[in-house]
């Protein structure tokens, strides 16, 4: 699914990298341990996610994470927003829990890491 | 190439900064992003861990054409058994740490599994050593 598709099923927001709604996504995953996304070896897998701090976008930095929604209603401050578009990463808001969001992507075909 | 960082205890906000001056030095030298993303998630739970445990430290980086070698020294309680905190799942973690997302006792495993050579030595009440070695070309 590309950012947009995801968007407009999730009704979110895309609050950084509305230049890259074409970016496509195929697998994702959903924590809130960042020591647990920090273990996962592939790349261009999504991030779900209720935290909101700049070490969800730091983890997303390191781990190679181009987009992260942040699910609860979870709104980033302007700091992480810096951060976000400094590290070209996608960033969306999401007023659904976690567990909503990660099953409507699945029911549309985004995979699981495992 | 040498480059020093300094790390402060307790400073969330700022965690990861250094790991992520690393990631950029790297990329900028066209190491393979393989290597980079093994060398940045490891250096980054090293710096958390200075972050969430100690008091204060120093990132000290060496680099030459085949290796990077990333030093964290540390000032702070130390570690009084090694083998203990090298366990996935010990975490002497506060909540506060927790919140952040970390605290789950995964990042000295972590760092092992992703080094290609990782030493930790400690000493208690003084602080902790940690060095990183990653070799570009294997
Ligand atoms: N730099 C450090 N200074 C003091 N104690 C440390 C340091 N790094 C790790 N530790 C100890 O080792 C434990 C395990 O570390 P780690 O595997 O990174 O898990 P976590 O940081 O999530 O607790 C920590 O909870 C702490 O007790
Ligand atoms: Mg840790």
């Amino acid at each position: 699914m590309t950012i947009k598709q995801i968007s407009e099923l999730l009704e979110a927001t895309i609050v950084c990298g509305e230049d890259r709604k074409e970016h496509k996504i195929e697998m994702a995953f959903a924590s809130d341990l960042m020591s647990d996304v920090l273990t996962l070896s592939d790349n261009n897998v999504m991030l779900i996610t209720g935290l909101s701090n700049m070490q969800a976008l730091r983890t997303a930095e390191m781990a190679e994470i181009p987009a992260i929604i942040f699910a609860r209603n979870k709104k980033i401050s302007e700091e992480m927003k810096e951060l976000a578009i400094e590290n070209d990463i996608i960033v969306l808001e999401c007023r659904f829990s976690v567990f909503k969001v990660s099953g409507m992507l699945f029911n549309n075909g985004i995979s699981p890491v495992f | 190439m040498h480059f020093e960082y300094q790390i402060e205890g307790g400073n969330f906000t700022r965690a990861g900064f250094a790991s992520s001056e690393i990631k950029k030095m790297m990329k900028q030298l066209n190491v393979d992003m393989g290597v980079i993303k093994r060398t940045v998630v490891s250096t980054y739970e090293a710096e958390v861990n200075v972050v969430a445990h100690a008091f204060s430290g120093t990132i000290y980086v060496d680099l030459d054409e085949e290796k990077i070698v990333i030093q964290l020294q540390d000032q702070g309680p130390g570690i009084p058994d090694i083998d203990q905190a090298m366990k996935e799942g010990f975490s002497t973690a506060s909540s506060a740490v927790r919140e952040m997302g970390f605290g789950a006792g995964m990042g000295l495993p972590n760092i092992k599994r992703n080094a290609d050579d990782f030493q930790i030595t400690s000493e208690v009440n003084k602080g902790t050593n940690v060095k990183i070695t990653m070799f570009f070309n294997k």
